[in-house]
């Protein structure tokens, strides 16, 4: 997906001015999810940071038809919109449910998986800035582990995160991937391969946050690069039985061409305090990471027909 | 007309399909578990054309439900409880978007301990939130008020939720006659929905609920006030209406019994006031002036015929089946507000957590309630009796 | 003194309602949700036209879409809202742009 043919998409998602923090990832994923989806897409958004930047009355900060909904209640709201949308002769609506980790994994965690469970035809997209950052930062299930939060300000988190990705491949649902805002192109071929699935589909998007892992706002994309670079964080991609890595982290199956971790750590003030025995064992983790998905990888190609 | 044979629960379901409703979600709890079976079974036999979601928990039965109606569905849910308060949240949401939405509550007590019959303690949790409430006292009534739901609901001039209350199997599972009408004659008088106050569909660019001044909350909340209001006039109207149509009775936002020359009035709601009207017959062939008003409605609160009815006699005995702790019953609470205290009025708990009340006990309720009240006993000022003859006190 | 409501005729006030209800629950899309985002700004993107190559990635992650561009043109700023994030400097290819002090 290149970048002249994003640009030449008309509808733009999100619009200039809205209440987003400099730099905010959200706003960048927004925009790519605009240009791909179009006048198809109907969003349902639960509290978060999104609810916010959605504007301030009476003023929307984006082109989408939208839901504020409650907290743990998206993904259900939005397969009600999809029973209604269906019924009423619009089942080339693309319903999808934008949370952040908050309304995912945690309070929202059994509506998804319901939902996913029913095989509901929507998207979830989960924008995971790794901690409740629109109440102030508190760490969540999917806070990387050691990192400073409001509420694990002085130790860090003491628990490792879920990988709400891998949960959702185990519901059997046709379309679970990761992705980063580093990398819009790989986003956008995502979620058109998506929105041609009938069925469950989710996207697992990271999104650093600048005041919340505490860097400068002109980092945020440096920060969701050195992610994928160093190989914490990995793309892939699994749609209706073919499971791959995705072509930014290739390279990275490769041990020795992950950049060194301390890269992509030593840019973010919650993870400052950490020493290098944590960087060791944080790099380990992603090592035994990256076997699992290599493992899923094999096992995909070997035993399933798509 | 034919009549049928049925229970509480699957007159709802059969109301709820003669309706057309198109979206239905609901989580099964005793006792509403006959509701969601009854209607599972007509839609995959074809007999109602609807989508009927699965779902994990009544928070999302009625989140699926708020989505389906945000989008132009006519949509159904029912629960009980334990899951009414599971959904409290999502009970707000969709009552402060004036979204229509009909739900059964199969009233039942609330734990712990774990209870699963009747009160009225779940259905009156909501009493503030915007909802109409209504409670059934027969499975006829039951049928009627579902039906009548959809079209107070999506009314434009109301344009809220409306619940329909009926008491955990003592209304539930209890089998009654009911006279149906032909499917056709409610399609007829049932109109389909318009899709209102706004429809949430790809190429409609807005945002519902966005963050904003705090007077745009207060505002919002003033045209909800406004719909109730107006709500007390429409179900006036559409329960006439349907009465004249479907040939019923009662209609209107309470029922009145042998209340003409009555010097004292019994106020109540729910299943168990057929209990009390045959204590309020044997009162009366006994020689005690009293008669019985049976709230159809607790929300809108009949203001108007409350005070009307109260300014010709000289006590009124509420008994509630709810209790708001640290101050009095749901109801009477409510009827004191409504009469501005120009009447007394006794309140009794009864019946909570689904014990018994048989119109021998609510002879002695009234008769109790009447001599205390002649001798002087009941003052100016009133209190509030729990009435528990089982329990011996030394 | 206060607002009291009694109605008189149903019609007219609930369809008054209902319109004043969907003004007042309903947001439309418009630029400056947050206002003129452009005076958060500390520092503001200055793009030298002679570095650039106009290849669109400044455009394709800014944030909040104030940056219009076109194959093979140069890229334009709104500074109305532009937040100063700094994005488009960082991931600029050829360091075409600057990030500079507001008021030099």
């Amino acid at each position: 997906m290149s970048v002249p043919w994003l640009a030449s998409r008309s509808t733009r998602g999100v619009l200039p001015g809205n209440p987003a923090c400099s730099g905010c990832p959200h706003n960048i994923g927004l925009r790519v999810l605009g240009r791909i989806l179009g006048d198809k897409a109907v969003l349902v958004v639960p509290a978060g940071c999104t609810s916010i930047v959605a504007g301030y009355w009476p003023r929307e900060g984006f082109e989408f038809p939208l839901l504020h909904v409650p907290f743990a209640s998206a993904p259900a709201v939005a397969s009600g919109v999809r029973a209604a949308l269906d019924l009423g002769g619009r089942g080339d609506a693309i319903v999808v449910v934008w949370s952040g980790d908050g309304g995912a994994a945690d309070i929202g965690f059994a509506t998804l998986s319901g939902a996913a469970t029913r095989n509901e035809d929507i998207l979830v997209m989960v924008s995971d800035n790794e901690a409740y950052m629109n109440t102030g930062v508190q760490a969540s299930g999917t806070t990387m582990w050691k990192a400073l939060t409001t509420t694990s300000p002085v130790i860090g988190k003491t628990e490792e995160r879920k990988d709400i990705a891998l949960i959702m491949l185990m519901h059997k649902v046709p379309y679970v991937a990761t992705a980063s805002i580093g990398y819009p192109s790989d986003l956008a071929e995502k979620i058109r391969r998506a929105s041609e699935v009938k069925g469950f589909k989710l996207i697992h998007l990271h999104s650093p946050c600048p005041p919340g892992w505490r860097f400068d706002s002109d980092k945020t994309v440096l920060v969701a690069k050195l992610a994928v670079e160093t190989g914490a964080w990995i793309l892939w991609e699994y749609d209706r039985g073919n499971f791959r890595i995705s072509p930014p982290s290739t390279p990275y199956r490769d041990k020795s061409r992950r950049k060194p971790l301390a890269e992509y750590i030593k840019l973010q003030g919650r993870l400052a305090h950490l020493t290098e025995e944590d960087v060791r064992e944080i790099e380990r983790r992603i090592d035994e990471n990256w076997n699992l998905i290599l493992e899923l990888e094999k096992y995909y190609a070997s035993h399933v027909k798509a | 007309m034919r009549v049928k044979v049925l229970m509480g629960n699957t007159a709802v379901a059969e109301a709820v399909r003669m309706a057309g409703v198109e979206v239905i979600s609901a989580y099964p709890i005793t006792p509403q578990t006959i509701i969601v079976e009854r209607i599972a079974e007509m839609v995959e036999r074809g007999e109602l054309k609807a989508r009927y979601v699965r779902v994990e928990s009544e928070h999302s039965a009625l989140a699926v439900v708020y989505g389906a109606s945000a989008s132009g569905a006519r949509v159904f849910t029912a629960t009980s409880s334990h899951g009414l308060l599971y959904m409290y949240e999502m009970l707000w949401w969709v009552a402060n978007s004036r979204l229509p939405v009909v739900m059964a509550v199969v009233a039942r007590a609330i734990g712990p301990p774990w209870n699963i019959h009747s009160d009225h303690q779940d259905a009156l949790t909501v009493r503030d939130a915007g909802w109409i409430i209504g409670f059934a006292s027969s499975v006829e009534e039951a049928f009627d008020m579902t039906l009548q739901a959809y079209r107070v609901g999506e009314d434009r001039r109301v344009l809220l939720p409306v619940m329909v209350a009926l008491d955990g199997f003592t209304l539930s599972h209890t089998s009654e006659p009911v006279r149906l009408p032909e499917e056709s004659e409610v399609r007829g008088w049932l109109p389909p929905r318009e899709p209102l106050p706004f429809k949430l569909e790809p190429g409609s660019y807005f945002a519902v609920g966005n963050l904003g001044p705090d007077e745009v909350t207060m505002e919002l909340r003033w045209y909800i006030w406004r719909a109730m209001e107006r709500a007390k006039h429409v179900i006036r109207e559409v329960s006439a209406d349907y009465a004249r149509r479907f040939d019923r009775s009662v209609h209107g936002l309470i029922e009145g019994f042998r209340v003409e020359d009555a010097k004292y009035l019994v106020v109540l709601a729910g299943a168990w006031s057929g209990d009390a009207m045959e204590a309020v017959g044997m009162l009366r062939d006994e020689g005690y002036p009293v008669g019985l008003v049976r709230l159809r409605y607790v929300r809108p609160f009949p203001v108007e015929e409350l005070r009307e009815l109260a300014s010709s006699v000289r006590a009124v005995l509420v008994v509630d089946r709810a209790v708001s702790m640290g101050h009095m019953g749901v109801i009477a609470g409510d009827l004191i507000s409504a009469v501005r205290g120009k009447v007394t009025v006794k309140n009794v708990i009864a019946g909570l957590g689904g014990v018994d009340v048989s119109p021998d006990d609510f002879k002695t309720m009234i008769k109790g309630f009447i001599e205390e009240y002649e001798s002087g006993a009941l003052d100016s000022w009133f209190y509030t009796e729990w009435y528990m003859p089982w329990v011996r006190r030394g | 003194m206060g607002l009291v409501y009694e109605p008189v005729d149903l019609e007219r006030e609930a369809l008054e309602d209902l319109k004043a209800f969907v003004d007042k629950l309903l947001s439309k899309p418009a630029p400056g949700s947050a206002g003129p985002t452009g005076t958060w700004r500390l520092y503001k993107p200055v793009i030298d036209s002679a570095k650039c190559i106009k290849c669109g990635i400044c455009w394709l992650y800014c944030p909040d879409d104030v940056i219009s561009w076109a194959p093979r043109e140069l890229p334009v700023v709104d500074y109305r809202y532009c937040k100063g994030c700094g994005i488009c400097s960082n991931v600029c290819p050829v360091k075409a742009i600057d990030m500079v002090l507001e008021g030099e």
